[in-house]
């Protein structure tokens, strides 16, 4: 092996602002090799983590995100537990400390885990040895997201460099977006964050510089070649931020009469749910500019390079 | 009983006295102070301690710890927390009501001056609740809690939200003479906030409690003490807004004092980047501008003490997910030293101004003065501590006497060393 080869050097994967932009491109490249692997007619499984288990710790709702990482385990042929909050010692009141160290003495490979609390993963990783994937914490990060979208974009425009992104709506509570913004920033994309002043703190200037702030969606749609749009979450009581849903819809919503002004070719994305008829209108969501469902498809191969890299740094056993 | 402490550097802010020279102690009180008390006649045949060149000040008061008894013992307890306060120099405590059940029944009061007298620390004087049960609805008898020994009134960590209730509060409490001591949170603003609402928060999606949180209800306070001519204590202030309008109301001469704690001028916000719960506290660790504040306002005479807000929490209470640890890290045996690294030695203020804020400053805004305490006037109690200002502490698990260990400063090495403390001529400490 010449001393250059590149070895990931992360042992989890907590967030994308410990990332260099070298480690973004390996994940993207390992992953491209990946949906190969997907793609194939017959047999879409490799052996890349056979033998190791890996623990699914979902504290938060989630379907996509879930089945997406379970497909993935599944494709790389490893050993999968699924600990479910509702059923599981957590309903009886048991720590997250507690679950930590009750799974750590059961020598886990990897854990996969979704929390509602940000940095979550931070503790979880002081009582574990295992390798953990950060499925999203609160609204702090979600990287897995963003690096499904990072080869979603990529694979449209075959470049990040330059590319400018609006995202568009609860930026205040979304881990998505974070996790976009450190991505996105760090391979050199153009940053719009837009949406009302309630929902966009001015404060995360301060972390992201380069970012622009717009409370004006139709001033800044024409020069965008993404945009993201978020759930609108009034289930979360959004409602004390937005006066509702009517006027958030005038003003926020990607629908056919934006879509008029924004270029022709522009990468219509969405982390879903999606609020149909809210945030987007169902013709743009299923309209030939919507990458939405290439980002569920590219979620499975990107979420299989993030756990072959984190169980594999040096990538031997590239299929 | 007589005790005459030797070679000493005599430092009280009170009696504007910087000198060396030696204390004597006669039957639990100053007898003589200053460079000729040794030749004193009484203290001839007196028991002997050298001092060795070290700080000889008053004993340290602190408006605002908590004891967790009764109650919560298994955090604290008065006997516990009454030795973290004489390691740190500490010889009066102000506690505050927030036990379980709340102080605000002479039962309570007296079950906790009982349990100080055996444990015959630091001195003890507690604050009663403003409202019956901390529920912000009744008031709680403050002439009949003072009687019992309350020294002021707050229902502190539950800011009194009603501003009829907090209005009556500062008016009956006029003819008692007494403080209303008030934890600034306007509870809507702050939401479930558990950071300071900034630039940190926001990069680590965290909710924030904003500096408006704090500074409406400051604003309304203001406008009550004006309104009644009660006595408003502002508790463990935060943020730069706070000590504007604090300083405003001074200089038009409102009845109105406020303290700070170590804390709030030693760190940052950005110290929850790692998403610490030691660093997790109510009023939170706010932006550096504010600790600019804070600095400036200590040496204005904005700032009448340095607090600890001592708040033992177990292991299991921090070692979990911060939205749901607890609020509070522990303070008096890292006060002093704190103070006297990042005030006095980077030339904030002077040693006599920190010294005064542990001592006289405070013992004027809850009375304590008229008791004798907070200087070591001829006649007044021999409460003092003494320090060796160059000797380093470490901050680990032995050096904190606390039953808990949740203080941000784990691993810190300062100055200022807790050489002995005295009650009332007796060592407690060293």
């Amino acid at each position: 092996m010449s001393p250059e080869r590149y070895v990931f050097p992360h042992k989890h994967l907590l967030g994308i602002e410990p990332l260099e932009p070298r480690d973004i491109t390996a994940l993207l490249d390992q992953a491209r090799a990946f949906e190969e692997v997907c793609e194939r007619p017959d047999i879409k499984i490799v052996p890349a983590l056979r033998k190791k288990l890996v623990v699914n710790l979902f504290f938060e709702n989630s379907t996509r995100t879930r089945n997406s990482f379970e497909i993935a385990q599944k494709r790389l042929s490893a050993e999968i537990i699924n600990f479910d909050a509702d059923t599981s010692s957590l309903a009886k009141g048991e720590t997250l400390v507690d679950t930590a160290m009750n799974l750590e003495a059961m020598r886990p490979d990897l854990i996969v885990m979704r929390h509602s609390a940000p940095g979550a993963h931070a503790l979880l990783s002081r009582h574990m040895k295992a390798s953990i994937v950060n499925a999203g914490d609160g609204a702090h990060e979600h990287p897995t997201q963003a690096l499904l979208d990072a080869y979603t974009l990529r694979k449209k425009f075959g470049k990040l460099d330059g590319l400018k992104v609006a995202i568009v709506g609860d930026i205040r509570h979304s881990r998505v977006v974070r996790s976009n913004m450190w991505l996105l920033t760090k391979m050199g994309a153009k940053v719009t964050l837009v949406g009302p002043p309630t929902l966009v703190p001015q404060d995360l200037k301060a972390t992201w510089p380069s970012i622009e702030i717009s409370h004006d969606f139709d001033a800044v749609l024409p020069e965008q070649d993404a945009i993201m749009m978020l759930r609108a979450q009034f289930e979360r009581g959004t409602g004390a931020y937005i006066p509702g849903q009517g006027e958030y819809s005038r003003f926020f919503q990607l629908n056919p009469s934006r879509m008029k002004r924004a270029k022709k070719d522009v990468a219509v994305m969405h982390p879903g749910p999606i609020n149909r008829g809210l945030e987007i209108t169902s013709d743009v969501a299923d309209g030939p500019n919507s990458l939405v469902l290439d980002q569920v498809t590219n979620g499975v191969p990107v979420r299989m390079a993030v756990m072959f890299l984190l169980c594999h740094p040096h990538g031997e056993l590239v299929p | 009983m007589s005790l005459l402490v030797t070679n000493v550097r005599l430092l009280d802010p009170a009696q504007k006295l910087d000198a060396k020279g030696a204390l004597l102690v006669v039957d639990g009180r100053v007898a003589a102070i200053g460079p000729d008390a040794a030749s004193h006649p009484q203290a001839a045949g007196a028991e002997k301690v050298d001092g060795q060149g070290a700080l000889l000040t008053p004993g340290f008061i602190d408006l605002h710890v908590h004891f967790r008894e009764p109650g919560q013992t298994r955090k604290e307890s008065i006997e516990t927390g009454g030795r973290a306060a004489v390691a740190g120099g500490f010889t009066a405590v102000c506690a505050m009501a927030n036990t379980k059940p709340v102080n605000d029944n002479v039962a309570i009061t007296e079950l906790m001056l009982d349990r100080a007298k055996k444990a015959d620390l630091a001195r003890y004087f507690p604050l009663g609740a403003v409202t019956k049960e901390f529920k912000g609805e009744e008031l709680a008898d403050y002439g009949t809690l003072k009687a019992a020994g309350c020294v002021a009134f707050s229902d502190d960590g539950l800011p009194v939200m009603n501003s009829a209730i907090m209005r009556r509060a500062l008016e009956y409490t006029k003819w008692l003479d007494v403080p209303i001591v008030a934890h600034e949170e306007d509870k809507d603003l702050a939401g479930k906030g558990y950071m300071h609402e900034g630039h940190v928060s926001a990069k680590l999606g965290c909710l924030g409690i904003p500096a408006a949180a704090e500074e409406a209800m400051v604003a309304r306070d203001i406008v009550l003490a004006e309104h009644t001519g009660g006595h408003l204590h502002l508790a463990h202030i935060s943020t730069a807004g706070s000590l504007r309008m604090i300083r405003e109301a001074k200089q038009r001469g409102l009845k109105v004092t406020t303290e700070v704690t170590p804390h709030h001028f030693a760190l940052s916000d950005k110290e929850l980047m790692r998403f610490d719960s030691d660093f997790k506290m109510n009023p939170p660790l706010r932006s550096e501008a504010d600790i600019q504040a804070i600095l400036e306002a200590l040496g204005d005479g904005t700032i009448d003490a340095i607090a600890t807000d001592h708040a033992p929490h177990g292991w299991d209470d921090k070692e979990c997910e911060l939205p749901i640890a607890a609020f509070g890290v522990i303070g008096l045996e890292t006060a002093f030293p704190l103070a006297l690294e990042l005030l006095v030695n980077k030339k904030v203020i002077s040693l006599e101004k920190a010294v005064s804020l542990l001592t006289w400053e405070p013992a004027k805004v809850f009375h304590l003065d008229r008791q004798g305490l907070g200087s070591l006037k001829v006649g007044a109690p021999a409460d003092f501590t003494l320090i060796d200002l160059a000797a380093k502490v470490k901050v680990d698990r032995e050096f904190i006497q606390s039953k808990s260990y949740n203080t941000p400063f784990k691993g810190w090495e300062l100055p200022g060393k807790t050489v002995g403390t005295w009650v009332s001529g007796k060592r407690v400490w060293g």
